[in-house]
């Protein structure tokens, strides 16, 4: 029931990275600079129960896309296992890995710029299963149809392209495309941040009737907490290419353990927190510092404010400190006691 | 209850575009007053005429396509859109500046961010180029840019995007001018950083005494920084009320589907979660807005009225207005 990793893989997840690190090597500017290599996923684990949904939250640059991608073999593997459906990804070649990429599709944010603009929309949800041959060629049309249907568009508009839609409407043609090939994970990278709250809701509603109708398997990369609390089962905090917390949706929001998480979440804006409380918060100074060289010991101690000796030399380990609740941090106690309840100026 | 008198006062606006599908009315009789000190906060979905008001009253609009119709823009008394160009760059910087989302788009690569500042100040007061300097590092302080000294002389592609928004904040502020319009400031920016923008917004107003238009799609942004707030809806301002009233009991039918739709981050989640409410449909076109309510086709409590005639804003309780036909008698729901 945890969103914890159980050992040797048990049926219950569908997906169980360990240990991934994806590394990008920049090429040299000039013969003064040498060129470093960018830490953008570094040694994270993960698993997602079959029919969940497992959220990835974090700053811009964290490594959420680049974790996701990874995950579908569209990034380029420095280290680690990738298992979906208890076979290994990471060494799959030709036809085994394409048909392992059926059961892994993708919705992206910007519905604006991830359809092809000279395709029909009913050629853009067909595609994926010419491409993939899944199902018989005479019944494919049938199937976009019933497609279009299923995600509130109407069967005539597959002949209309990109552009004539809105852009509630191109998200639910990016749907139904992702749903074409009959997965059971779909990686959605932030698929309403560019939609207005109306047409958002309409969207995450209909991604939750997916969920049940279809039995589907999520991954929900996204930055604005509300939603992620809204529709992720399990949650992961990442910062700088780590996974710095991991729990269960309720406990993350009612007893953050990372310094970050708590951050996080108490920078989000609400109506609660006007002009009184606004000083009690915590505010961290400066931006998330560059995954090119990533300071040592804790990634987040620069601007943590709660940064002891220690936390700048050691590195923490993400270890479990309650039931199904993991944190990345020393000065979280094997009691599960937060540091800014410990300091005593709890807020 | 202030009694202040307002400082800036727009007044049955009306800016229309020439499009491919006919004349857009943009802006529709947008109405709104600000008093010196407040902040006034702009919400609605994007299209609904947000960024139009704020250009407008720069008189920015880009003229053609565009053109502001009617209406008045009073800052002081004065109707700014009766003023000479030459008065509107006097005003620009010095009375009213604005803030964009992209910081980037309004900063010129190929100077220091301090020339930036300075030039900005020079144009407005007569200082000396070492007096200017000194008020741009003064303003990087005040901004909390570390090392302000050194920064000054940096170029704005050397700086985080948080760090070029505080650089806006401090140019835009360079003057003090008694009206801020900060048009989705933070909308680039990850949430730690828009805490910090929102903080420093907050403390500079508290220092200058300027009064701000914060502009957002965000409900929760609007809610924590603004006094008052208008929700606009396809070029018309559909409620106006203060903050607390708004949240509390939102009147039109809009606005009560825009708080509801949002998922709000909860302290205690609810182990259980239902659908979230919808507005259903989509936004008009512009150019093909009937004689009625503009709402009316996504509204489940429109009637024949309704779809006929639009209503004129009716004033709810005290001090607050709503465009929408079920308040038109008073005592209404
Ligand atoms: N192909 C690439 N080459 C070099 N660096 C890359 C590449 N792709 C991503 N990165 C870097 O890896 C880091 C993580 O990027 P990623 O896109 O995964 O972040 P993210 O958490 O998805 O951010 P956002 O919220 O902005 O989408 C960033 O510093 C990014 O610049
Ligand atoms: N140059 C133009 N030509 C025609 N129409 C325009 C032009 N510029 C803006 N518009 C229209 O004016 C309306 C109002 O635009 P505005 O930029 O004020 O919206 P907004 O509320 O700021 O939206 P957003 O949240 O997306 O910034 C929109 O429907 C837009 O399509
Ligand atoms: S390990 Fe130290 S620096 Fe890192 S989050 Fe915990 S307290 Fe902060
Ligand atoms: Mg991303
Ligand atoms: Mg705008």
């Amino acid at each position: 029931m945890t969103g914890t990793r159980t050992p040797g893989g048990g049926a219950d997840y569908l997906l169980e990275v360990q240990d991934l690190k994806v590394h990008f090597r920049l090429p040299r500017r000039n013969i003064l600079t040498s060129g470093g290599t960018v830490h953008a996923v570094d040694g994270i684990s993960y698993s997602v129960r079959r029919g969940s949904t497992f959220g990835i939250v974090g700053e811009s640059g964290s490594g959420k896309t680049t974790a996701a991608l990874a995950a579908m073999r569209l990034a380029h593997v420095t280290q680690g296992s990738i298992r979906l459906d208890g076979v290994e990804m990471t060494t799959l070649d030709g036809d085994s890995l394409r048909e392992m990429r059926r059961k892994i599709q993708i919705v992206f944010q910007d519905p604006y710029s991830s359809l092809n603009p000279r395709m029909r929309a009913g050629a853009i949800v067909r595609e994926p299963m010419d491409l993939m041959d899944v199902g018989a060629t005479g019944e494919r049309d049938g199937r976009v149809a019933d497609l279009f249907h299923r995600v509130g568009l109407r069967p005539e508009q597959a002949g209309l392209f990109p552009h004539q839609f809105s852009g509630g409407q191109r998200q639910r043609v990016g749907v139904a495309r992702a749903l074409a090939t009959q997965p059971e994970l779909i990686v959605c990278d932030e698929p309403v941040s560019a939609l207005d709250v109306a047409i958002q809701a309409q969207i995450l509603n209909l991604l939750r009737e997916l969920q049940h109708e279809f039995g589907l398997t999520y991954l929900f990369i996204s930055h604005d907490l509300g939603v992620v609390q809204y529709i992720c089962d399990d949650i992961a905090v990442m910062y700088l290419g780590e996974i710095v917390e991991q729990s269960d949706r309720v406990s993350l929001f009612s007893l953050p353990l990372h310094p970050y998480t708590w951050a996080l979440i108490s920078a989000v804006p609400s109506a609660r927190r006007r002009t009184g409380d606004r000083d009690s918060r915590v505010r961290l100074q400066g931006d998330p510092p560059n995954p090119i060289d990533p300071p040592p010991g804790c990634r987040f101690a620069p601007r943590c404010p709660f940064a002891v000796d220690q936390c700048r030399h050691e590195k923490p380990t993400l270890r479990e400190v309650r039931e199904g609740h993991l944190v990345s941090c020393h000065l979280v106690g094997s009691d599960g006691v937060p540091p800014y309840a410990a300091a005593g100026d709890a807020s | 209850m202030q009694t202040a008198a307002p400082l800036l006062e727009v007044e049955g606006l009306e800016v229309e575009f020439r499009t491919r599908q006919g004349i857009a009315r943009v802006l529709d009789g947008v109405t709104l007053s600000l008093k010196p000190g407040q902040t006034l906060g702009i919400v609605g979905e994007s299209g609904c005429g947000k960024s139009m008001t704020a250009l407008s009253i720069m008189r920015l609009v880009p003229t053609p396509p565009g053109r502001i119709g009617a209406g008045a823009v009073r800052l002081k008394g004065e109707n700014l859109l009766q003023a000479s160009e030459a008065r509107m760059r006097e005003v620009r910087g010095k009375d009213i500046s604005m803030i964009f989302q992209e910081p980037m788009t309004s900063l010129n690569p190929v100077y220091s961010i301090g020339d930036q500042i300075a030039e900005t100040v020079r144009l407005h007061e007569r200082l000396s180029r070492r007096a200017s300097l000194e008020r741009a590092v003064n303003m990087l302080k005040a901004v909390h840019i570390p090392a302000a000294e050194r920064r000054v002389r940096e170029f704005p592609h050397q700086m985080s995007g948080g760090m070029r928004q505080r650089v806006m904040i401090a140019m835009a502020l360079a003057c003090r001018p008694s009206v801020l319009i900060a048009d989705e400031p933070t909308t680039a920016l990850d949430v730690t950083v828009q805490a910090q923008v929102f903080d420093l917004l907050k403390e500079m107003q508290e220092k200058t005494g300027t009064a701000i238009i914060l502009i957002s799609h965000d409900m929760g942004a609007i809610a924590e920084m603004a006094d008052r707030v208008i929700v606009m809806y396809a070029g018309r301002v559909v409620e106006e009320a203060a903050t607390d009233e708004i949240l509390e009991s939102p009147k039109h039918p809009y606005t009560r589907g825009l708080i509801a739709c949002v998922p709000h981050m909860e302290e205690q989640p609810p182990p259980e979660r239902g659908a979230l409410t919808e507005i259903p449909g989509v936004v008009p076109s512009l150019a093909a807005l009937g004689a009625g309510c503009s709402f009316a086709p996504r509204c489940s409590h429109a009637d024949d009225l309704c779809r006929r005639q639009a209503p004129q804003p009716f004033t709810v309780g005290t001090d607050r207005r709503t465009a929408c036909w079920l308040y038109d008698e008073p005592g209404a729901p």
